[in-house]
């Protein structure tokens, strides 16, 4: 009896349930919604998952999201996006791991940054966007972050920004001691050494040891000390270029020309701030971070090409940068892909360049509009013209490791000691390469064999 | 005396009480498990299945290609080959051995001072150095690490305003000592605390004999004072040990400040916090934190049983 009634019950809800789908249906297809008509063919099945509408959850960092949620809720009305900042970086990604290892709370769209993205896309814990057809995008993005969602023939992530590096300058301390602003890495030395015996106090950059930043500068060097196909991984991390940035860091940190400063320190902000630290080698999405971190630094800071390895070059890379990816848990994929390609090649980038954020989308990067805005707090300098320019002149064919995420969070172990002891830079990237590679293998990884 | 009487008693009553035992134990057993069954219950899903599963995952191995894998004592007999483990729990070895003594010796000094009588402004005194336990560790940790900053911290303006070049409290040689005195600074109150009520429990009619035998305040000390708060001494020694071993907040926050001294296998719990957090290496976090279990059990109770036989 009691199991008679509860299965009626079922029913007569799931009865319940279809006819408010039907009639959902219904509504949404008469109202026609003419803002929303379909642009190609393979975003069909989106569409439909638009109108029919449900419920997904993002997590992201992100800020300028929030309001690109907001547009995309209002445009389509059935679809409701919470938006979760469940921590930065490396935070995020161990609550990922742990939502995916246990197997619930996982998210419908997670924000991963390009160096982790292969961590998550070959432990299967993506899902391969291809089937909704993201290939179809191919060109819409910049080379960089284009190449760095895809994994063998899989698109793993929509690019949602990307970081083409630029020497970010003060120009005010440059001024004061007469110091040319450096085009080459050894202009850069030179710089650093005419600063530092000018004013003690003042240094032409912060380091304490930050992967992030080394592994930028060896790609722009024209290192290639990961290569990786499939499960099969190399490591070298003594390759000319990679030799050539340990050379020239080991001549910084040896005539301590880099203040012991990490990033995203209070006394950072203050460095940055009071002319102490000089100048900032990152990605294009800093603009944003120093207007709003350093408001002592405004009219003084410019932005010039990253210094070259040989003169008259051209060569970048690429710093930071994420992407949205689709965690393969996610019961509401289709609904989860729409959503991110609103918000990374539809009407959600400009939302987001408008909030400050440097996109990676190739269109958005050449508009006038976008090259040309000046900006108050760079002297009105048109920033994005170099940051631009930057993000086309990346160079090609860098890759990180399928385990990237472990390998930096153990950089300060190994190549750190080089910035407090007697070790030098390259016996700590050898140490670096050898803790890598033992990691790899024990994943199961065929590393280095 | 006593025992014999008792003897009387349980003999006696055998032959009568037999037929109703029987039935009284199964009524018993069911009403004892209704009064520890909600208990037992927390205890076993908060307590034992934790330890539980901790040993099920060390016995497994779980890698990002291949999946998982049943791996027996692989798990183990790696740890006890790994030096970074090992490290790190010399590391905490010899904290314990020098930050120990040293703050066990401060709190009990002050505890003996307050207790004197002698001290002026005694509740003053006391509270001031309790205080700093009600502070939350990460809180002390992070004000101490802005002290200990060279450019803009107190170091730096001791610096500047002597003229001299302190050595650095954040380089790899020294912080540990660091930490150390932050440790010392957070829970000297506590453990004095501990000791200062142990104090208070002794019968003030021993000080009086004591007096009248013409003892000195310090023969009161070592031969009143000390024996009496000897249980006292053996827990806050046995408190200390299990803190030591389980240093984290302290390195975890500094780390932010000095990346290149505090490494991501500093302590046991950090190591075993890297392995799982960044490397997403359950398994042998799992067992890296069985083992040091393992290993603070066997010293606490070595103390233990130390601190038990004096007092016999």
């Amino acid at each position: 009896m009691r199991g008679f009634t509860h299965r009626r019950l079922v029913r007569g809800a799931a009865l319940a349930g279809a006819l408010t789908i039907a009639l959902a249906a219904c509504s949404s297809g008469g109202s026609g919604a003419p803002g929303t008509t379909p642009s190609t063919a393979s975003s069909a099945a989106g569409q439909s998952a638009l109108e029919q509408g449900g419920k997904i959850t993002v997590w992201a960092w992100e800020p300028t999201l929030k309001k690109v949620v907001a547009d995309f809720e209002a445009k389509y009305p059935k679809v409701t996006v919470d938006l979760v900042n469940a921590g930065t970086g490396n935070a995020q990604y161990t609550a990922l791991q742990n939502a995916i290892a246990a197997g619930s709370g996982v998210p419908d769209v997670a924000q991963v940054e390009y160096y982790a993205l292969p961590q998550f896309a070959i432990g299967g814990s993506l899902a391969d966007l291809t089937s909704f057809g993201a290939a179809s995008l191919d060109g819409t993005f910049t080379p960089g972050p284009w190449a760095s969602v895809k994994q063998g023939n899989g698109i793993y992530g929509l690019p949602m920004d990307s970081g083409p590096m630029a020497l970010f300058y003060n120009k005010s301390v440059f001024d004061k001691y007469g110091i040319a602003v450096p085009t080459t890495w050894d202009e850069y030395l030179t710089a650093a050494q005419k600063l530092h015996a000018a004013d003690p106090s003042a240094y032409i950059a912060n380091d304490t040891g930050d992967a992030g930043f080394a592994t930028s500068m060896i790609w722009q060097a024209g290192g290639h000390p990961y290569t990786v196909d499939g499960t099969n991984v190399k490591i070298n991390l003594a390759d000319a270029g990679s030799t050539a940035f340990a050379t020239l860091w080991q001549k910084l940190i040896d005539q301590k020309l880099l203040a012991p400063i990490s990033s995203w320190s209070d006394q950072w902000y203050q460095g940055l701030g009071n002319g102490t630290i000089a100048t900032l080698t990152i990605g294009a999405w800093m603009p944003a971070n120093l207007e709003s971190g350093v408001a002592a630094g405004k009219g003084q800071w410019r932005v010039a090409p990253m210094p070259q390895w040989t003169a008259g070059g051209t060569a970048t890379s690429e710093n930071g940068g994420s992407s949205l990816a689709v965690p393969k848990a996610s019961k509401n994929q289709q609904l989860a892909y729409d959503f991110i390609k609103y918000a990374d090649a539809g009407a959600g980038v400009q939302t987001r360049i408008d909030g400050g954020a440097f996109p990676a989308t190739t269109a958005d990067l050449q508009s006038a509009a976008f090259v040309n805005k000046t900006f108050d707090y760079f002297g009105g300098q048109k920033v994005n013209e170099v940051l631009a320019k930057s993000a086309a002149d990346v160079v090609k064919g860098w890759q990180y490791l399928p385990f990237q995420v472990y390998a930096n969070s153990v950089f300060n172990d190994t190549v750190g000691k080089a910035y407090v002891s007697g070790t030098t830079l390259q016996q700590g990237l050898k140490a670096w390469q050898d803790s890598s590679v033992t990691y790899g293998n024990d994943q199961g990884f065929t590393v280095n064999k | 005396m006593a025992p014999k009487e008792w003897q009387l008693v349980t003999q006696t009553h055998p032959a009568p009480a037999r037929a109703p035992r029987s039935r009284r134990r199964v009524a018993r057993s069911w009403v004892g498990w209704g009064f520890i069954g909600p208990f037992m219950t927390v205890f076993t899903l908060v307590f034992l299945a934790p330890i539980v599963y901790s040993i099920y995952l060390s016995l497994f191995r779980q890698q990002l290609v291949g999946g998982n894998s049943f791996v027996g004592l692989d798990n183990y007999r790696r740890a006890f080959a790994d030096a970074q483990f090992w490290s790190s729990v010399a590391r905490v070895g010899l904290f314990l051995a020098v930050q120990v003594p040293i703050m066990l010796g401060i709190a009990l000094f002050v505890a003996l001072a307050i207790d004197s009588g002698r001290l002026f402004g005694r509740n003053f005194f006391r509270i001031s150095i309790f205080l700093p336990y009600a502070v939350p560790a990460v809180v002390a940790t992070l004000m101490w690490g802005f002290m200990y900053g060279t450019r803009f911290g107190l170091i730096g303006n001791i610096d500047a305003a002597l003229g001299i070049t302190l050595s650095d409290p954040l380089s790899p040689g020294l912080v540990l000592a660091s930490i150390g005195n932050i440790v010392t600074w957070e829970f000297v109150g506590y453990n004095m605390l501990i000791f200062y009520s142990a104090l208070r429990v002794v019968p003030t009619s021993l000080y009086e004999a004591a007096e009248i035998d013409g003892a000195g305040q310090f023969r009161v000390i070592s031969a009143i004072k000390l024996p009496a708060i000897r249980g006292a001494l053996v827990i806050a020694t046995i408190f200390s040990i299990i803190g030591s071993f389980q240093l984290f907040n302290e390195p975890s926050i500094l780390q932010n400040l000095a990346p290149n001294a505090i490494t991501t296998y500093f302590t046991p719990n950090l190591y075993a916090y890297s392995l799982s957090f960044s490397g997403q290496q359950y398994n042998y976090s799992a067992t890296v934190a069985i083992i040091m279990g393992l290993i603070t059990m066997a010293i606490a109770y070595v103390v233990q049983l130390r601190g038990m036989r004096k007092e016999a």
